[in-house]
């Protein structure tokens, strides 16, 4: 039986799925109910300093789009960080910590970018017991025009100071969350590690307008006829965070600061693949958000399950082990050669991949043959490009075959040859190097 | 109640059951429903389904409209091809059409719901009363339809929409042709039948002239001095006979005019049925009939098909329905004579059949004898009908080309009185349409076209 106890930073929690810092930890009602249905921990929704706390609107805060059978694949929303007065949420925050000592519990934190409000904030969090603070340097809306949140976030100088700050006044472990909406993640990262941070989280929201109501021609949520950019989050920021992450942890500069990945975590398989790409654990939103607490039954046993079958032990043998095999497109092999095959057995003969590949691509895939519907690989124009296999509705109906060195590739009329080789060295390329003798 | 009483009776049921029973098969699918089913469309490219329609609706994209929320660009699409769309979606066998061919199949055993979507965007455009096409300008041409039933609809819509001037000739006091009279009343509830042809009719050009039959009260030869062209689509009208002893019987009667005459009657307790009915044949008649005898109250049911289940001509679908409904699909039995008593039916003696050697039917020598009180014929119509001077014929049916040229300079003919394609409202719908097109060229061209038979 895997072990799938989460220790990050020296924050121990019995499992690696956290709540993150967003409307389901907003109060102990909330999250004693997640820590029943079995959450390793949260992150509790951010606090603001001390004084009247923030108002949210009294409209809609959320949008989103949906797939088949109105499935939620995005989520965009407005609200802000919490609307209830400080110490309420610092009472039970201690009082909830108390309760449920073995689950973990982060204060996220957003105060204005000043030395005396993060002085001032620190104390108060650090007497509630909890395992630790995640300065939320990511939300895009509204806290953001008030020069914090992703406005920081943009600016790695100020997350660098900031994070000084943060060690500086207390002892607790300081995990940096950060924000997508940059251009190139690792800078944020690299300033975050050189302020001291213990670790970084991401991603928070993607700064989106979900759709447009084109009656009213408002964007959505809309609020009394008027829009404003939300946070997109949910399935569909997948894969632009598991990216953001495999670049920090392959980036030389802040290789082994330990992540905790967040951004569409739906599944099991979702945060294997976070862990894989370098997380030392995950925090999940939109999926508790769309079907309440217990999903976290499925995903404790599906990765448990997958982590017994594929021979794991605990959570160290997964972290990571993806991070090897990104790399740069310029050091992919280009004497790897694969083509498309479909299987006839398989196949309903939907023509999905003849259109694709005749109106899109590159022509290589039949529709009729001897007068009979019927759909199959030209080897000698397919590319290899995989569209077929992504728009062809059957699973492993089209396979990408390599083939093997020796083989004759009937697109080129070469042979496959054995060696490794990339694009700086190819002769294309005006900026070859000289392979070394 | 007379809920068991045997003999023929009428109100069996309460007005409830009644109500029930005859409610819409299929209601409509709500938004959400339709966009579900809509998702399941792969939009296949050259999809099957559009090739096993027989008038080539583009069903992929009219799906695909509905999933994106058009759904009246989706039945202009739909209405595009076939402006009795709505009937279709309605009664259109699709397990053997469209829905039979869809790669759905392969892979799950269930294809989409064509026929059900396809009646979500047709209502909806039907319901809001929206028209997609306009006349073009008054040609000056006239032509005379023949029959106002799915054929003669889809011919006089085209035709008026090309802007020539359509009277329709009909037998009936009604339109609809077997739209009207001809289909389970639970498959076109809320007068469905007419509301189409008043759909269909507001393009303008096309006049009604009710109570008129061919060989009554005109000839082909009056039509054809008369008019431009001439579009016949008057259907099948006779009715095959069973050519037993007791036939002629109180209690034994066409199946057709027993449909008929539940569509006519809205009160279904005035319509007087069996306790024990049995129906003969394997058609959609027999089914219509028999699943409706079972609806208005009658205890037992019994089609009786001279031949196995896969020669039956209704469909497995239809098939299932029927005994669903409670009714027994009996096979190997022919009717050998009515047995009488009291001058009204009592009873029919069956004779047990199988195939011989040489792969005709034969009679085993072994009988049987089933109680009944009432008797429907359903083993099918016939061409029926005079006053077509020289038209050429071909196995009862009137001979056309591909685009249903008949023998005659300046004749057309479609639907079931033809012998081209099979006897489907959808395939009569195509028809009417193809020779409308058909006369509309001849009309463009100012020639003659070649005729079908030299």
């Amino acid at each position: 039986m895997a072990d799938i106890r989460n220790n990050f930073v020296g924050i121990k929690s019995p499992n690696p799925f956290w709540l993150a810092s967003a409307p389901p930890t907003d109060k102990a009602y909330n999250v004693e109910r997640a820590f029943r249905a079995g959450w390793g921990g949260v992150v509790w929704k951010t606090l603001g300093e001390q004084g009247p706390p923030v108002v949210n609107v009294n409209g809609p805060r959320y949008g989103a789009i949906w797939g088949a059978d109105r499935r939620l694949l995005g989520l965009n929303n407005i609200e802000l960080i919490t609307d209830r007065d400080l110490y309420t949420n610092l009472r039970e925050m201690k009082e909830v910590k108390k309760n449920w000592p073995d689950r973990a519990i982060i204060a996220s934190i957003m105060v204005p970018c000043e030395e005396s409000a993060w002085k001032a904030i620190l104390p108060l969090v650090e007497e509630t017991e909890v395992d630790g603070i995640e300065l939320n340097f990511g939300c895009p809306h509204g806290m953001s025009e008030r020069g914090m949140g992703s406005a920081v976030g943009q600016v790695p100088e100020y997350i660098e100071m900031v994070v000084r700050w943060c060690k500086q006044y207390t002892r607790m472990p300081v995990i940096t969350k950060l924000t997508p909406n940059i251009t190139d993640i690792r800078h944020p990262a690299r300033a975050a590690k050189r302020g001291g941070t213990d670790a970084v989280s991401l991603i928070n929201t993607i700064s989106s307008i979900v759709s447009v109501d084109l009656d009213s021609f408002s964007p959505n949520p809309s609020v009394g006829g008027k829009g404003s950019h939300g946070g997109y989050c949910g399935p569909a920021v997948k894969p632009i965070a598991l990216n953001m992450v495999a670049e920090i942890a392959r980036d030389p500069e802040t290789f082994g600061l330990p992540i905790s990945g967040i951004g569409g975590v739906t599944t099991w398989r979702d945060a294997a693949e976070f862990l894989a790409l370098g997380a030392g654990n995950v925090q999940v939103c939109t999926a508790a958000m769309t079907y309440g607490f217990k999903i976290v039954q499925e995903m404790i046993s599906g990765l448990s399950d997958w982590m017994d079958a594929k021979g794991h032990q605990t959570l160290d043998d997964i972290t990571g082990r993806a991070v090897r095999n990104v790399t740069d497109w310029q050091y992919l092999n280009l004497n790897y050669i694969a083509k498309a095959h479909i299987d006839q057995d398989a196949c309903i003969k939907c023509g999905r991949c003849h259109i694709a590949c005749e109106d899109t691509s590159h022509q290589a895939i039949t529709s009729m043959v001897d007068g009979v519907r019927h759909f199959e690989v030209k080897e000698e124009d397919c590319v290899g490009c995989n569209l077929c296999v992504n728009v062809c509705p059957v699973e492993n109906c089209i396979t990408m075959d390599a083939l093997e060195p020796g083989d004759l590739d009937q697109r080129t009329g070469k042979i496959v040859d054995p060696n490794y080789a990339n694009w700086t060295t190819h002769p294309n390329n005006p900026m070859a190097r000289q392979a070394a003798e | 109640m007379a809920r068991l009483g045997s003999g023929i009776e009428a109100g069996r049921l309460s007005p409830e059951e009644y109500a029930s029973n005859f409610s819409d098969l299929h209601p409509r699918l709500d938004r959400h429903e339709a966009l579900v089913a809509a998702d399941r469309c792969y939009f296949c490219y050259d999809a099957p389904c559009m090739a096993a329609c027989p008038t080539a609706i583009d069903i992929p994209l009219f799906i695909r409209q509905i999933s994106t929320g058009n759904p009246l660009g989706s039945a202009k699409t739909i209405f595009d091809q076939n402006i009795l769309g709505g009937m279709c979606a309605r009664v259109c066998p699709t397990e053997t059409l469209c829905e039979d061919v869809c790669v759905r199949n392969t892979a799950e055993d269930r294809p989409v719901e064509i026929g059900r979507l396809q009646r979500y965007a047709t209502d909806i455009a039907m319901d809001a009363g929206r028209q997609f096409y306009a006349r073009k300008p008054e040609s000056g041409k006239t032509i005379a339809v023949v029959g106002a039933g799915p054929a003669g609809l889809a011919a006089a819509h085209r035709l008026a929409l090309h802007g020539h001037s359509v009277t329709i000739l009909e037998a009936r006091e009604k339109p609809g042709g077997l739209n009207e009279y001809g289909i389970a009343t639970y498959k076109a509830v809320d007068e469905f039948a007419q509301r189409e042809v008043d759909y269909v009719t507001a393009i303008g050009g096309i006049t009604f002239d009710y109570g008129k039959a061919l060989g009554r009260d005109f000839s082909l030869s009056d039509l054809t001095g008369q008019y431009n062209a001439v579009f016949l689509g008057m259907g099948l009208a006779g009715v095959n006979g069973l050519g037993i002893e007791g036939e002629n019987l109180l209690g034994v009667d066409d199946a057709v005019d027993f449909i008929a005459a539940l569509r006519q009657t809205p009160d279904k307790g005035k319509i007087p049925i069996g306790r024990r009915v049995t129906v003969i044949g394997g058609g959609m008649t027999a089914i219509d009939a028999a699943i409706q005898a079972k609806l208005l109250g009658a205890e037992e049911v019994t089609i009786c098909y001279r031949r196995g289940k896969a020669s039956m001509n209704a469909s497995a679908y239809e098939q299932d329905l029927a005994t669903a409904n409670g009714v027994i699909i009996r096979h190997w039995l022919a009717p050998k004579s009515v047995i009488e008593r009291d001058g009204a039916v009592a009873g029919l003696e069956v004779a047990y059949t199988a195939l011989g050697d040489d792969g005709r039917l034969v009679m085993t020598g072994e009988t049987g004898m089933l109680a009944t009180d009432q008797i429907f014929k359903a083993i099918g119509q016939s061409f029926s009908a005079s006053g077509l001077g020289a038209l050429q014929f071909e196995r009862g049916k009137i001979v056309v080309d591909a685009t249903g040229h008949t023998s005659i300079e300046n004749v057309w003919a479609g639907g079931d009185c033809t012998g081209i394609g099979e006897d489907l409202t959808v395939a009569a719908v195509a028809q009417g349409r193809d020779a409308a097109e058909s006369i509309n060229r001849m009309f463009a061209a100012g020639a003659r076209p070649a005729t079908a038979v030299a």
